[in-house]
């Protein structure tokens, strides 16, 4: 929203620094984006009638030009537009003038024609963006005269203000006027414009019929005739220009100033292209069409409100945009205008649904004021006799609807204080709301409020204590400790994250962030189910698909290195994946994984980084069984099975699909399920006595069948060694002659020590006989 | 024979001296200074000798032993030296030609801030709560006072997520949902932060990303005010960015909370960095989750870390943040 001081300071007599008004407008939640100095820097620049136009020999781009710059002494000029011709009135800046920007007029020569000056766009004078062409000016100015003068330009300050959505009040400059002055403790005045009444009173002309109350609270129609739509005098150009908005034409022009002026929204139409004369306000039906005033036809549906003609047939879309077909233009005479006030729900809901936000639905979908229709069509009715000589009807057609509810709303000073830990009176309250147009009226030391109607915002004490801490001031209020000590932590979870991160650091590996969004066929191609839920609205479809998995994001990852000749590269995640919802539930099967890949390695080095894991969470029971997983190669692959769940997978990267992801490396994998495994007992280390007495070792080698696994047989000799095994150590795993073909040779150190004694050499046999009559008997294992 | 002994005794000092390896001193060893020795030979004699005689002669012997014990030991230092330093030197290593293949990883950058905020918190006496980033509705907009069509839902673009009707499941646009999940599972007092990815449907820049991460305060007791907000959000300044910096609140909008507000951070040299956003409570919040507004009043704090992130290391763009290229991820 942009506002000029000049335009604020017809409300309030502001002055002082404008950089200090802009604090305060920031203050107010009116947060300043921009604020710019406008309208300087134009000395030098005058009023100029073209005299003559000539053409350059071998110059088809520029043109001689001779101007009377209003000093009885002709001047030529070099330029090249083309849309001036003899008897225009255009801006010259001479020698020595300086345009915006710090661009300085100097002689110039150009194809050996001497220019003594340059005629200027809109754009050069540092006013709109208009460059088409140069600037034309009101023939009824005088040569000779001051530019700014003839515009009526002042240097101005322009800011740019973010409004909230809770702010209708401020989409006006009329509005923000208020708030400033209410702050400032300055007096605010709205315009009272004087209507000349005449002729057919406006209830005999036109009618209004409200079919749908619930969308449209009021509507009003004002008639308007003996109407010259001609060009916008220049204060009024200006002013829209200023504001970001384009002059169309003077009747145009007036409605969109209003709206500026006041923040409400208007639509002229051309009374004689209104069908039936009159209007008829209704929700669209389906498969209802009209075409807007920027020439798009609109298919409408039952939530969108349409004006439409007194006949029924659709003449606008209600407060969004205009229909074509009653468009103001230069041989309209008649006006019949429309003041409205509509839901703002409904409006926000048809201009999202048409992808179409205009000034309109910007004011209409905050909640306009109801109440200034009566002076927004008066400063119009002005507006168009001053500018436009038009006759204003006597009267006006006023239907209203289902408007929102006033009801007084009770105020406790008490909550007032509660809320913003302030110690303001009942008065100092009220005041503060008084200064903004909310009525207050003292019940006991509480307040009964009424809130304003530009405040459709505004319903609840909540809301009103809002209002006044906002006038009183947010940096009044001294920030306070809170209240009473308490103690912070992380939970065991969060610990143990931080733990598992640490110790993945410790490991040499970098946590990555892959984007948690895939491209369709991407778990395919990592060889994982295709069970990715989908975005209805991805930005692009490459990222359309939730992972179920870290495994394409961390493949991705290492394949993104290596394309970029970073090989060997170890990467961990810890992130959410997405599954699909169990039955009877409606958001996804979502799990927190922990996730290492490291490039270069085998699946040794998955089973490492398995055992860091299990070692950082003392994970009691953790076993590693050979099975084949989906996207894993199929035999290098493992489950991680505790307590009998599957809780994570290992080994390395299929390569099939690491050749699909151009990977030349070996990829050990490691993904392990948090969610679940946490859930799961583990974190217990109790003291074990370390032995002050001498241990004993046995080497122990046996001649075991390949598909029995090697944590097995270590099941089988921990229990046969029982208490007196103190660690187990596989040291050497040999395949080849002599053992047989499909068998290998596990050789394994046993420490067997106890904390009481030191053991017997019957003792030690003992365990020896125990645990190779163990293992023989349960694995189809020989002693070698 | 004193003569004899102190010749025999100078003739073993300089053999002893002269022992070229270690060999070569154990066996002089065994040879100048064992029983079967010359001057061991000597001591068996002694008692042949009267006893002046044998005084004397014994004194000289037991002077003569100990000279050739003392060579012998000088020189078996010497050789110890000798081959220790042999050793060492056989042993040298260039510990600049070493490369092992072990060197330490990287925690992300997000993930440092993300700890270091947390950490600042839990000193505050906050807890961390965490909640899911795929959400229903309820939690994402309505309980937050977000109810359908509100056009505030406009300011966030949100991803749908295509389960249940469109617009029932939504990647979490904001943290806020797990204030909703606090709320409805602890009863208060919450003293808490919510730190999280979330998701927005905007096309990323250099300022903005489509996922990128917040973190985000929620208290609720008796007798919170605005005051105890503007005090914490100042207490987080100082304790995160350094004693030298202070913090504003101005008006703003969020349907969660009112009054609500921007928070602005000011740096020792002036300037303002635009941090986040905050405010009390809204009623209509603290009533959706079965909180009474009259009993209980709150306040909650919110803001995106990988700007703080990119900020701390100079990164330019935001969105290199989410690279995976190791060269970007072990710089920090």
């Amino acid at each position: 929203m942009k506002v000029l001081l000049s335009w604020l300071r017809e409300f309030a007599p502001f002055d002082g620094d404008p950089e200090h008004l802009g604090e305060l407008l920031s203050d107010l939640g009116l947060a300043v984006e921009e604020m710019q100095t406008v309208g300087e820097g134009l000395d030098g620049v005058v009023v100029a009638r073209i005299l003559d136009i000539r053409a350059i020999d071998g110059a088809d781009k520029i043109r001689l030009v001779d101007v009377d710059p209003g000093d009885g002494e002709a001047r030529q000029i070099v330029c090249g537009a083309a849309n001036i011709a003899v008897g225009d009135t255009v801006p010259l800046a001479t020698i020595g003038a300086v345009l915006p920007g710090g661009f300085e007029i100097a002689r110039r020569k150009m194809r050996g024609q001497e220019s003594a000056g340059m005629l200027c766009s809109a754009r050069e004078l540092g006013f709109g963006a208009d460059h088409a062409g140069i600037l034309q000016l009101d023939g009824a100015l005088q040569p000779g005269t001051p530019l700014r003068e003839a515009l009526g330009i002042e240097p101005d300050v322009l800011y740019d203000l973010e409004v909230n959505p809770n702010r209708p009040d401020a989409m006006s400059v009329a509005g923000v006027a208020r708030d400033l002055a209410a702050r400032m403790g300055l007096p605010f005045t709205l315009p009272s414009p004087r209507v000349t009444r005449t002729g057919e009173p406006a209830d005999a002309v036109a009618t209004i019929e409200l079919a749908d109350p619930d969308l449209c609270g009021r509507f009003q129609a004002r008639v308007l005739r003996n109407v010259t739509v001609g060009q916008s005098p220049q204060w009024l150009a200006n002013r829209l220009t200023q504001l970001g908005m384009r002059p169309i034409n003077a009747l145009v022009d007036i409605s969109n100033y209003v709206m500026l002026e006041l923040g409400q929204p208007n639509h002229p139409y051309d009374l004689a292209l209104v069908p039936g004369g009159g209007f008829r306000v209704r929700r669209g039906r389906d498969g209802e069409a009209l075409t807007t005033l920027d020439d798009v036809e609109r298919r409408v549906s039952v939530d969108d409100l349409l004006i439409c003609g007194a006949d029924d047939t659709p003449i606008g879309i209600a407060g969004v945009m205009g229909g074509a077909s009653c468009e103001i233009s230069a041989s309209t005479t008649d006006v019949l205008l429309e003041m409205a006030w509509f839901r703002p729900m409904a409006i926000s809901r048809t201009s999202r649904r048409l992808g179409l936000r205009t000034e309109a639905s910007a004011r209409f979908d905050k909640g306009c004021d109801p109440e200034v229709i009566d002076l927004a069509a008066d400063r119009f009715c002005q507006l168009a006799a001053e500018i436009c000589g038009a006759t204003t009807a006597p009267g006006a057609v006023d239907v209203r609807g289902e408007l929102p509810d006033r009801s007084p709303v009770r105020v406790r000073t008490a909550r007032v204080n509660a809320v913003l830990g302030t110690d303001l009176d009942a008065p100092t309250v009220a005041g503060h709301l008084e200064s903004i147009g909310f009525t207050t009226t003292p019940v006991g030391a509480d307040h009964d409020v009424v809130v304003p109607s530009w405040r459709y915002d505004s319903s609840a004490e909540i809301d009103i204590i809002e209002e006044v801490a906002r006038l009183h001031g947010y940096s009044r209020i001294a920030p306070e400790p809170l209240p009473s000590s308490r103690t912070g932590r992380l939970t065991e979870r969060q610990l143990e994250r931080r733990a598992l991160r640490r110790a993945m650091v410790g490991m040499g590996l970098a946590e990555a962030m892959p984007l948690p969004f895939l491209a369709p066929g991407e778990l395919t191609r990592c060889g994982l189910p295709d069970v990715g839920i989908s975005l209805a609205n991805p930005l692009v479809a490459d990222e359309s698909v939730l992972r179920t998995s870290l495994l394409p994001g961390l493949v991705q990852a290492v394949a993104h290195n290596a394309t970029r000749r970073q090989l060997g590269v170890g990467l961990f995640e810890i992130g959410h994946v997405f599954r699909p919802p169990p039955a009877d539930q409606l958001l996804p099967d979502e799990r927190e994984c922990l996730a290492a890949i490291r490039a270069g390695l085998d699946a040794e080095g998955a089973v490492a980084a398995w055992q860091v894991v299990a070692d950082t969470l003392a994970v009691a029971d953790a076993t590693v069984v050979n099975a084949e997983v989906s996207g894993l190669h199929p035999t290098r692959s493992g489950l991680i099975v505790v307590a009998g769940e599957a809780v994570g997978e290992l080994g390395e990267i299929d390569p099939e699909v690491l050749a699909r992801h151009d990977i030349g490396e070996r990829v050990a994998w490691l993904q392990v399920d948090l969610t679940r495994l946490l859930a799961l007992p583990h974190g217990d280390r109790p003291y074990r006595l370390v032995s002050r007495f001498p241990s004993s070792d046995i080497d122990l080698a046996f001649d075991v069948a390949d598909p029995v696994p090697v944590t097995a047989v270590e099941a089988t000799v921990r229990t046969a060694a029982a208490d007196l095994l103190d660690s187990l150590q596989l040291f050497d795993v040999f395949r080849g002659a002599p053992v047989g073909e499909g068998r290998r040779s596990l050789a394994f150190s046993l420490r067997l020590q106890a904390p009481d004694r030191t053991l017997t050499d019957d003792e030690v046999q003992g365990v020896r006989q125990a645990v190779i009559a163990a293992v023989e008997q349960a694995h189809d294992a020989k002693l070698r | 024979m004193i003569d004899e002994i102190d010749r025999i005794a100078a003739d073993a000092t300089t053999r002893a001296e002269a022992a070229a390896t270690l060999e070569d001193w154990r066996a002089l060893d065994v040879e100048l200074n064992g029983k079967k020795s010359t001057l061991g030979g000597f001591k068996r004699r002694l008692g042949e000798l009267d006893p002046d005689e044998r005084r004397t002669v014994g004194a000289a012997l037991n002077r003569a032993q100990e000279q050739v014990r003392a060579a012998l030991a000088a020189r078996r230092a010497e050789l110890d030296a000798a081959a220790r330093h042999a050793q060492l030197a056989a042993e040298r290593l260039d510990l600049t030609e070493l490369r092992p293949p072990h060197q330490a990883g990287h925690l992300h950058l997000v993930t440092q801030t993300m700890e270091r905020l947390e950490d600042v918190f839990v000193g505050m006496g906050f807890t961390v709560a965490e909640g899911p980033e795929v959400e229903d509705d309820w939690h994402n907009f309505t309980a937050l006072n977000l109810p359908a069509h509100h056009p505030a839902r406009d300011m966030q673009d949100t991803f749908f997520v295509e389960l249940g009707e469109l617009g029932d499941v939504v990647m979490r646009t904001h943290t806020s949902p797990v204030q909703i999940r606090v709320m409805e599972t602890e009863p208060p007092p919450i003293y808490s932060v919510m730190p999280g990815r979330v998701y927005r449907q905007e096309t990323a820049d250099a300022t903005h990303l489509a996922v990128f991460h917040q973190i985000e305060g929620l208290v609720v007791d008796r007798g919170i005010t605005f005051a105890h907000l503007a005090g914490t959000i100042d207490t987080f300044t100082k304790a995160y960015f350094g004693e030298g910096f202070s913090s504003r609140l101005r008006p703003s909008y969020f349907p969660f909370t009112e009054p609500s507000a921007e928070f602005d951070i000011q740096r020792p040299d002036g300037s303002w960095l635009e941090l986040g956003g905050c405010g009390m409570v809204n009623p209509n919040v603290l009533r959706n989750c079965g909180l009474d507004p009259e009993e209980w009043s709150g306040f909650a704090f919110g803001f995106g870390l990988d700007r703080l992130a990119g900020m701390r290391h100079g990164v330019p763009d935001l969105r290199e943040i989410m690279s995976v290229d190791i060269r970007f991820l072990a710089q920090f």
